[in-house]
C-alpha cells in the first residue's frame, strides 16, 4: 500500500508544496487525490528535506489544503509499450482515449529518455523523399534528421506536415514506416484535419498519436512530446521500424515550460522563457536519430509558430540551434497562392551533403541546387531593384534573374499539398529552369555535369521558342 | 576516507544537490552523489553544507541518500591513450561506455580515461641516474603514426631518476624512480593526472611569432589566426559555425587537434567520428584521426558535465603543448557552456547579472581563452610549444551585443563574423570580409618560405581589401542611381570586387579540391585576379567597353581556378597569359 500525504500546504499556479514527505525522489511522478475522489498527476520538480514541490500536469483548479491527498508512486512517469500502440490514441500523458482496449505491455519504457551515446550514433546518410520540391530538391531530408517546419499563424503548416507523413519514402527498400504524431495545444480542427488525412491514405494504421488540444490542461503539455518520443524510440529501436516523428506546435510545449518556470519564481532569459530551455529542447530533439546497429531510425520534424514570423524569438533561434537545419514557410509566398509557401533562401538542410549524389539521388543534384539557389538569390535581388527602379531600369541580366525567379516560384516551388514528384521529376525540372542561362553563367556546377543533363534541355527550350 | 566524512543530501533541484555533513570537503572536490553512485563536484560550502553540481541526471534521487567525497578536484588523466579517444565532458571514454551499457548513457559508470590493459612501447631519452625536474622528457611513446608522445616528469618532482629502461608497459606501470635530494622516492608512470580548472605551468610566456595556415583563404588572406592565438567565430544559426570549425580541424597546421563539441548536436559529434579517420593530413598522407582528441558532451547530455567539458578539452590540450608541439583548439559552441554556467549558477539561487547569466561569466570566459598562448615549457630539454582556440559563439538571434559575444570579443584576436545575409547567398565561409577583424595579420608573411613571395602578397591583400571596400560604396550608389551612373572604371572595379568575392573568398568545403588552398596557391589565384583588375583598367583607359572585357572567356577561367588541383598550378598562372591575349583582340 503505497503512503498517502495529506499535508499540502500552499498551492500557486500549476504548483504544490507538499510538507512533511518521507523518501520522495526528484523527477518521480505523484497521484494526486482530490477530496471528491477525482485524480490528477504530478512530478516532483524539487525535493527539500521533507518538502516536495510538485507541478500539477492537469493544473490545480479546485484542489483545496485539506482534502487533496498525494501518493508517491516511487518512479518515474512510463509509458506502457508494446506493438498494438500502432493505430491508436492516446491522451497527452500517455492514456488511451479512442475508447479502444488498454494496452497490454511488452515493457514500460522511462518517459524520460536516456541520451544516445555520441559513439553509438550512425551518421544520417539515407535520402527520404518527400514529393515536395523544395524539400527533396534543395533541402533535401534524410532518415534520422530533425528539420523543423518554422510557420506563422495563418500559415499552411499543417498542411505541410500532412503531406510529409503522407508521401515520405524511402528510395528502393521495403522498410517499414510508423508515424508518431504529437499534439501540443493545437485545436481540435488542426488535430481533426491530420488525424482525417492519415485515416484516408490508410496511414493511421501505421501511426500513434498523442494529442493535448488547446482546452487540455497546458502543463500537461511539457509531458506529451516526451510520451511520443519514447514511442518512437520503442518502434524504431525496438522494432526496427523508420519511424517520422511530428511535434506539433513547440511554440505552446514552450509556453507552457514558461509557465512552470515563472511559478517557480525563477529568473527568466529571454522574453520570459527560462534559461534552460536550450536544454531542455535538446533532450527532446536529441532523440532523433539512428543507432549502430540498428535498422530503425526517428525522423523528426517539429512544426512551431514563429510570433509574428520572428525568426529570432527564442523558440524559432533555439530550435535552430539544435535541429539540421529548418523549413521556413513565407507569407508573401502564401498570399501568391504558392504552395507550399517554402520560403527558399532561408530555409536550409545541414545534412543535405550527406543524403544525396550518385547512388543516392543523382550525381548531378549537389551542384545542381547550388546554382538553383544561387540564381534564385539573385533574382530575388533584382526583383526588389525592379520594385525600387521599375522594371524597365533594370539591366538585361537583372531582368533575365528576375524573369527566372518568377518561373522558379511557380514551377519549382508551387507544386500543391497533393502533388508527390519523384526526385528525377525535380531534377529535371531545376535544369529545364537554368536552360534560359548560359552554360558560363552556370559557375556552380561542374562543366561535365551541364555537358551531359543540359543539352537535352536547350532543345525543348529551342523548338518551343 | 573517514576524516572527511560521509554526508547526506538533503536538497536536489535539477542538476543542483545540496548535502550536509560534508566538513571537510574543499571547493571543487569531486563527489559521489547518492544511491546511484553519480559523479559530482562541489561548488559552494556553507558551514558542513556542501551544494553540488552532479554530472549525470538526477532523476530518482532524493533526500537522505549518502554523498562520499573523493577529497581530489576534477582531474584528467594525461598520458598515451589520449589520441584518437572520443570522451564525454568529464573524461569518460564513450566508446569503452558504449562497449559496457549499450547506445543510451546509463548513470554512475566512471570509467578511468585511459585504457589500463593497453600495454605501450617505451623508450627512455634519459639515462639512468641523470638530474631531472618538473617537466623534463625522460621517455617516448609513438603513440600514432603522426604523434610521438613524449613522457615528462610530473609537476612538484625532482631529483635523481632510477630503474629507467625501455620495454612495454601499460600506463599505470612504474617506469623509473625519481629520488629526491631528501631522499623521498617517487614513483613515475606513464599515466599523470592533472586538475582541470587551473592552468598547466609553463617556464614562460612567448607572444606569437607566426599564422596558422588553415588552407582556408579567406581566413589566411585576410584573417590569419597566430600560432597561440585566440578567435571566435560567432554567428546565427545556419551561417555555417560549425563547418568552419570543422574545416580548421582538419586542415589547420598543428600537431594536435582538440575538438570539444559542448552541448551541441549528437549527429555533429557523429560526423566528426565518421569523417576524420578518413581524412589525410596532407602533409603526411596519415588519417587525421590520429592527431585528434575528441570531447562530445552534446546537447542532450547532463549540463554540469558540459561545464566540465572546455576545462577538460583544454587540460589535455595544454599537455601536448607542454610536449612542445603545436596544439589547436576548437570549442564549439562556448554559448552552451556559458548556458551551463547559467544553468547552475541559477539552482544555487546565485543573483544573476545580464540575461540571468551569473556576474562572473566574463572573467570565466577570459581565463579560458588565456590559457592559450605560444609558451617556452618546462623542463629539459628546452621547446616551444603553443596552444591557439577558436570558439565558436551561438548568440541568440544573431545579436552580438549578446553577453557572451561581448565577453569574448574583450578577449579574444581574431573576430571571424558570420552573416546570415551571405548564407543565405550560399557564400560560404560566409565569413564577412567588412566587420572581421584579425590582430595577427602581421604574421603571414613569416609562413611564406619565398620572402620576395610574402611581400608581394601583403601587398595585393591590402589591394583586394581596399577593393572590397570600394565595391560596398559603389554596391550603395548602384542601388539608388543605376549601374550605368558609373564610370567604367569603377564598372571594373565591381567586377574584379565580385571575382574576388565569388572565385576566392567564396570555398567550397565539401570540394575534394577546393576544400583546402595552399598559401601558394592562394598567392597565385589573388595574382591572376589582380592581373586582370589592372588590365581591365588599361582597357578602359584604351576605349574598350567594360561589357566586352567581361564577355572574355579568361573570366570563366578565374571562376573555375579554385577548383585546379595544387599539383597543376602552372595552369592558373597561365590565366594571366589568356587576360593579356583575348584583351589585346578586344
Amino acid at each position: 500500500m503505497l503512503k498517502e500525504y495529506k499535508t499540502v500546504s500552499s498551492v500557486a499556479g500549476p504548483l504544490m508544496m507538499v510538507q512533511n514527505v518521507d523518501g520522495a525522489k526528484y523527477g518521480h511522478i505523484v497521484d494526486i487525490e482530490l477530496g471528491d475522489g477525482s485524480i490528477r498527476h504530478g512530478q516532483i520538480l524539487q525535493v527539500e528535506g521533507d518538502n516536495v514541490l510538485v507541478q500539477v500536469f492537469e493544473g490545480t483548479q479546485g484542489v483545496d489544503l485539506d482534502e487533496t491527498k498525494i501518493r508517491l508512486l516511487g518512479k518515474p512517469s512510463e509509458l506502457s509499450v508494446s506493438p498494438d500502440i500502432l493505430g491508436r490514441v492516446f491522451s497527452g500523458v500517455g492514456i488511451p482515449i479512442d475508447n479502444g482496449p488498454a494496452i497490454i505491455p511488452d515493457a514500460k519504457m522511462d518517459v524520460n529518455g536516456n541520451p544516445i551515446n555520441p559513439y553509438s550514433r550512425d551518421f544520417p546518410n539515407e535520402f527520404i523523399q518527400t514529393g515536395i520540391s523544395t524539400i527533396d530538391g534543395l533541402n533535401p531530408l534524410v532518415r534520422g534528421q530533425k528539420l523543423p517546419i518554422f510557420s506563422g499563424a495563418g500559415l499552411p503548416h499543417d498542411e505541410i506536415a500532412a503531406q510529409l507523413a503522407r508521401q515520405a519514402t524511402v528510395l528502393g527498400e521495403g522498410e517499414e514506416f510508423a508515424v508518431v504524431f504529437a499534439a501540443m495545444g493545437i485545436t481540435f480542427e488542426a488535430a481533426q484535419f491530420f488525424i482525417d488525412d492519415l485515416t484516408k491514405t490508410g496511414a493511421i494504421e501505421r501511426s500513434v498519436m498523442f494529442i493535448n488540444l488547446a482546452n487540455d490542461p497546458a502543463i500537461e503539455r511539457i509531458a506529451t512530446p516526451r510520451f511520443a518520443l519514447t514511442a518512437a524510440e520503442y518502434l524504431a529501436f525496438e522494432r526496427g521500424m523508420q519511424v517520422l516523428v511530428i511535434l506539433n506546435d513547440m511554440t505552446n510545449y514552450c509556453e507552457a515550460l514558461r509557465e512552470i518556470s515563472a511559478a517557480r519564481k525563477e529568473v527568466p532569459g529571454r522574453r520570459g522563457y527560462p534559461g534552460y530551455l536550450y536544454t531542455d529542447l535538446a533532450t527532446l530533439y536529441e532523440r532523433a536519430g539512428r543507432i549502430k546497429g540498428n535498422r530503425g531510425s526517428i525522423t523528426m520534424v517539429p512544426v512551431l509558430t514563429m510570433p509574428e514570423d520572428d525568426k529570432t524569438h527564442p523558440v524559432p533561434d533555439l530550435t535552430g540551434y539544435i535541429t539540421e537545419g529548418q523549413i521556413i514557410l513565407s507569407r508573401s509566398l502564401d498570399r501568391k497562392s504558392i504552395a507550399p509557401p517554402v520560403d527558399v533562401l532561408p530555409s536550409l538542410s545541414r545534412l543535405k551533403d550527406k543524403g544525396i549524389g550518385e547512388g543516392k539521388t543523382r550525381e548531378d543534384h549537389a551542384d545542381l541546387y547550388n546554382q538553383l539557389y544561387a540564381a534564385y538569390a539573385k533574382g530575388k535581388e533584382s526583383q526588389e531593384l525592379a520594385t525600387i527602379l521599375g522594371e524597365g531600369a533594370l539591366s538585361e541580366e537583372d531582368a533575365k534573374y528576375m524573369k527566372f525567379a518568377d518561373e522558379f516560384e511557380l514551377r519549382y516551388i508551387s507544386q500543391g499539398f497533393t502533388e508527390n514528384r519523384t526526385i528525377e521529376q525535380t531534377l529535371d525540372l531545376g535544369w529545364e529552369l537554368l536552360s534560359v542561362f548560359d552554360d558560363t553563367e552556370l559557375k556552380r556546377i561542374d562543366v561535365d555535369l551541364i555537358a551531359k543533363y543540359m543539352p537535352k534541355f536547350r532543345k525543348n527550350n529551342g523548338t518551343s521558342d | 576516507m573517514s576524516e572527511l566524512g560521509q554526508g547526506k543530501i538533503v536538497k536536489v533541484a535539477g542538476p543542483v544537490v545540496v548535502a550536509q555533513g560534508m566538513s571537510g570537503a574543499k571547493m571543487y572536490d569531486v563527489v559521489r552523489v547518492g544511491e546511484a553512485n553519480l559523479i559530482g563536484e562541489i561548488v559552494e560550502l556553507n558551514n558542513d553544507m556542501a551544494s553540488i553540481q552532479v554530472y549525470e541526471g538526477t532523476v530518482g534521487v532524493g533526500p537522505g541518500e549518502p554523498v562520499i567525497n573523493t577529497g581530489a578536484p576534477l582531474s584528467v588523466e594525461l598520458g598515451p591513450g589520449l589520441i584518437s579517444s572520443i570522451y564525454d565532458g568529464i573524461q569518460r571514454p564513450l566508446d569503452k561506455l558504449y562497449a559496457l551499457e549499450g547506445s543510451f548513457i546509463q548513470r554512475g559508470n566512471a570509467l578511468p580515461g585511459l585504457d589500463r590493459d593497453k600495454k605501450w612501447p617505451f623508450k627512455a631519452t634519459v639515462e639512468n641516474g641523470a638530474k631531472v625536474t618538473a617537466g623534463d622528457i625522460i621517455g617516448e611513446v609513438q603513440e600514432s603514426s603522426l604523434l610521438l608522445h613524449k613522457i615528462m616528469v610530473p609537476l612538484g618532482v625532482e631529483g635523481t631518476i632510477e630503474g629507467i629502461k625501455d620495454g612495454e608497459y601499460t600506463v599505470d606501470t612504474p617506469i623509473a624512480t625519481i629520488k629526491a635530494d631528501d631522499g623521498s622516492v617517487s614513483e613515475i608512470k606513464m599515466m599523470q593526472k592533472c586538475p582541470v580548472r587551473s592552468q598547466r605551468a609553463s617556464k614562460q610566456r612567448l607572444a606569437p611569432d607566426k599564422a596558422m595556415v588553415t588552407g582556408q583563404r579567406v581566413i589566411d588572406t585576410f584573417f590569419p589566426i597566430g600560432v597561440g592565438g585566440t578567435a571566435c567565430v560567432p554567428g546565427p544559426f545556419g551561417t555555417g559555425k560549425t563547418v568552419v570549425q570543422h574545416q580548421l580541424a582538419k586542415w589547420i597546421d598543428a600537431d594536435v587537434v582538440v575538438y570539444i563539441g559542448c552541448g551541441e548536436r549528437g549527429n555533429e559529434m557523429t560526423d566528426v567520428l565518421t569523417e576524420f579517420p578518413e581524412l589525410k593530413d596532407p602533409k603526411s598522407g596519415k588519417p587525421l584521426m590520429e592527431r585528434v582528441v575528441l570531447i562530445a558532451n552534446t546537447s542532450d547530455m547532463p549540463v554540469a558535465a558540459r561545464e566540465a567539458s572546455v576545462y577538460t578539452g583544454i587540460t589535455i590540450a595544454e599537455y601536448f603543448r607542454d610536449m612542445g608541439y603545436r596544439v589547436a583548439l576548437m570549442a564549439d559552441s562556448t554559448s552552451r557552456w556559458a548556458e551551463a554556467m547559467r544553468e547552475i549558477s541559477t539552482r544555487l539561487e546565485e543573483m544573476p547579472a545580464e540575461e540571468g547569466y551569473p556576474a562572473y561569466l566574463g572573467a570565466r570566459i577570459a581565463s579560458f581563452y588565456e590559457r592559450a598562448g605560444r609558451v617556452a615549457c618546462l623542463g629539459a630539454p628546452d621547446r616551444e610549444g603553443a596552444l591557439s582556440i577558436i570558439g565558436a559563439v551561438s548568440p541568440p538571434g544573431g545579436d552580438l551585443s549578446d553577453s557572451v559575444v561581448q565577453a569574448t570579443l574583450h578577449v579574444v584576436k581574431v573576430f571571424w563574423s558570420l552573416q546570415s545575409r551571405l548564407a543565405q547567398q550560399r557564400h560560404f565561409p560566409a565569413i564577412d570580409w567588412l566587420t572581421s577583424y584579425s590582430f595577427y595579420k602581421q604574421y603571414l608573411q613569416e609562413c611564406f618560405e619565398d620572402k620576395v613571395m610574402a611581400a608581394e602578397m601583403d601587398g595585393m591583400i591590402k589591394e583586394a581589401m581596399s577593393l572590397l571596400e570600394k565595391e560596398a560604396d559603389l554596391l550603395e550608389i548602384v542601388r539608388l542611381v543605376g549601374a550605368e551612373a558609373i564610370s567604367k572604371a569603377d564598372q571594373i572595379s565591381l567586377a574584379v570586387a565580385k571575382s574576388i568575392r565569388e572565385d576566392y573568398l567564396h570555398q567550397n568545403a565539401f570540394h575534394e579540391v577546393d576544400t583546402y588552398t595552399s598559401l601558394e596557391k592562394q598567392y597565385t589565384m589573388l595574382k591572376v585576379i589582380l592581373h586582370l583588375y589592372k588590365k581591365g583598367l588599361e582597357a578602359v583607359e584604351a576605349g574598350i567597353e567594360p561589357a566586352d572585357i567581361f564577355k572574355i572567356d579568361a573570366m570563366e577561367a578565374i571562376a573555375r581556378a579554385k577548383y585546379i588541383p595544387e599539383a597543376e598550378m602552372s595552369k592558373i598562372a597561365d590565366i594571366a597569359n589568356q587576360i593579356d591575349s583575348q584583351i589585346a583582340k578586344l
